[in-house]
């Protein structure tokens, strides 16, 4: 456990030297002259003194292989920089707007887990007609873009039939249309993957040999065949997780959300490399902790799988 | 494929390409002209997705959108494959220490989600339709190229290539026998399946205005436009998100179809 927790954190660093490193050429090879963006863009008008002034606040009169140096020094201190847009610092940005921006993940992941198990549970017992229609749904859930169904969603519950809010107004009513757009073509995949598996397992030898024991359809199903949809679905968290973030970028917009996605939109918007910078970086960080994370749980599961 | 699924699949791909090449012979109207006075009609036969707010009929709109919308789906799809292709082409075929520094690229890539990277893209060059192709393309690259590697490996490692060598076969003969045939036929499907989230990716990046500017009438544009509206006129938002979920809906089919058809082969 402990070997394979070195060799975690080990990739994790190299992965995320990578992305700070591609993120600093990137910087480099944007046209124009950065102190200007610092400044406000080229419309600003600054002053040539103004500029020398951000110029050398910021590092940027200094040899390349200095300021890459500095750049990576500041990141191991966390130290993201001062957004060019706000003023502050971008971490104190970033732990601003996380909190409803992982919440809504949190719950929209969960709400798609439940979903997708409540759809896997109902296909098992479709009629052949049932199972057409359950496909159907799941291709079009899995072909549907975010900023479209919110906009749907919007029409039907809130300008239509008036049940929930478009806008969050701080009761709980305000997370459903959101978690709703986030949650649903998540549990399009999960339902495809976990319907397999479940198949496969509840038809396996183990299951038979469960019911012949005078175990119930509902024991085999939850105490064997759940196990065995779940891993492969298990293993995906990573992914849906990663997607939730870039889901949550519209979906914020849509319902007019504070949250990482917005503050992201409107960092690029302005081109407030600072900030975009720290959020991709940052975001790097929450995926590679949570694949980690999924794949101790997968041990947990299942440590046959693991060796392999 | 059963026979239907190819005769679908086929008058599907027709459609939008005949949508995309030639809109006029569908929708004869001019998809920028303003008219104030018909601004807001519902959907009705004469507009059968009703008219926006500057009066322009939408259904023309959408069917003129398809050309933009599809190019920049196709040729992201087109970068994101071709970059793949090299990497997991070289990452295969690499010594190891060469294939384990590609992983680890392709790893920091995937750690960014798409999205992510692609507005992390954009931050760089400024919005626009070229930018919005090189950052769906990139964004989806590093899926693309690990599996591109590992179809490789597969083939490179099976027996029938080691036949081949025996036999004393070029390599020219085995990249076409064996090689393209069965790493690269798989590959064909996922394409497919690629170019329906590459259309909703692009299309995302339009409607948050960082891809094609109004008033085009690209479909994530006309989307983001309409929202402003969307208690007064649902029809300005809707109709373009539907042309979007039947593109990627359709592609997702015809990508199953592919790929079940090459898993039987």
């Amino acid at each position: 456990m402990l070997a394979w927790l070195g060799r975690k954190v080990g990739g994790a660093l190299v992965v995320l030297w990578l992305v700070a490193t591609a993120i600093f050429i990137g910087v480099r090879l944007i046209p124009g002259d950065p102190a200007e963006a610092i400044m406000g863009g080229p419309g600003s008008q600054a002053s040539a003194e103004a500029l020398a002034a951000a110029r050398s606040e910021y590092g940027l009169d200094l040899p390349l292989i200095t300021q890459y140096l500095m750049f990576l020094a500041k990141l191991i201190r966390l130290d993201f920089g001062t957004s060019y847009a706000l003023k502050d610092p971008v971490l104190q940005v970033i732990a601003e707007v996380l909190p409803p921006t992982i919440t809504l993940a949190l719950i929209s992941l969960a709400a798609a887990w439940l979903l997708s198990l409540i759809f896997a549970m109902l296909a098992m017992r479709a009629t052949r007609a049932g199972q057409c229609v359950g496909n159907a749904v799941e291709i079009i859930a899995a072909a549907v873009p975010h900023f479209w169904l919110g906009a749907v969603l919007i029409m039907l519950f809130s300008s239509m039939l008036g049940w929930f809010p478009a806008v969050d107004n701080g009761t709980g009513a305000g997370l459903v249309l959101p978690v709703l757009t986030l949650a649903l073509p998540l549990a399009g995949f999960l339902t495809q993957l976990m319907r397999d598996s479940l198949s496969t397992a509840l038809g396996s030898q183990f299951a038979l040999a469960a019911r012949t024991r005078g175990e119930s359809r509902l024991t085999v199903f939850w105490r064997h065949g759940l196990r065995h949809a779940a891993l492969p679905a298990l293993g995906l968290t990573g992914w849906a997780f990663s997607s939730l973030l870039s889901g949550a970028v519209v979906v914020e917009a849509i319902f007019a959300r504070p949250g990482l996605g917005r503050s992201l939109l409107s960092a690029v918007l302005s081109r407030d490399i600072p900030m975009v910078t720290g959020i991709a970086l940052f975001s790097a960080l929450v995926y590679i902790v949570v694949m980690a994370l999924t794949e101790a749980i997968e041990r947990l599961i299942d440590p046959a799988g693991a060796e392999s | 494929m059963s026979r239907t699924a190819k005769i679908l699949g086929t008058v599907f791909i027709l459609f939008w390409l005949l949508t995309a090449l030639a809109p006029g012979l569908i929708a004869p109207g001019d998809p920028l002209a303003v008219d104030p006075a018909q601004a807001f009609h519902a959907p009705s036969l004469a507009h059968p997705m009703g008219t926006d707010e500057s009066g322009r009929d939408v259904f023309t709109r959408v069917i003129h959108g398809a050309g933009d919308s599809l190019y920049i789906g196709l040729a992201a799809t087109a970068l994101g494959m071709g970059i793949a292709l090299v990497l997991g082409t070289a990452a295969a075929l690499a010594p190891r220490w060469l294939d384990g520094a590609i992983l680890r690229v392709l790893e920091a890539l995937y750690a960014v989600p798409s999205l992510l990277l692609a507005l992390l893209i954009i931050a760089f060059t400024g919005p626009g339709v070229g930018p919005a192709i090189v950052a769906v393309g990139l964004s989806t690259a590093p899926g693309y190229a690990r599996l591109v590697r590992s179809q490789i490996r597969s083939v490179k490692n099976s027996e029938m290539l080691e036949a081949a060598t025996v036999l004393g076969r070029g390599t020219w003969l085995k990249v076409q026998n064996h090689l393209v045939p069965n790493a690269l036929r798989p590959l064909l499907a996922l394409v497919t399946l690629g170019i329906g989230q590459a259309v909703i990716w692009a299309a995302a990046l339009s409607f948050l205005g960082l891809g094609t500017p109004p008033p085009a009438p690209e479909w994530g544009a006309m989307l983001s436009a309409g929202r402003t509206y969307l208690h007064l006129a649902w029809w300005l938002s809707f109709f373009p998100g539907l042309a979007i979920v039947v593109v990627a809906a359709g592609a997702t089919l015809i990508g199953r179809s592919l790929g079940g058809k090459v898993n039987a082969a």
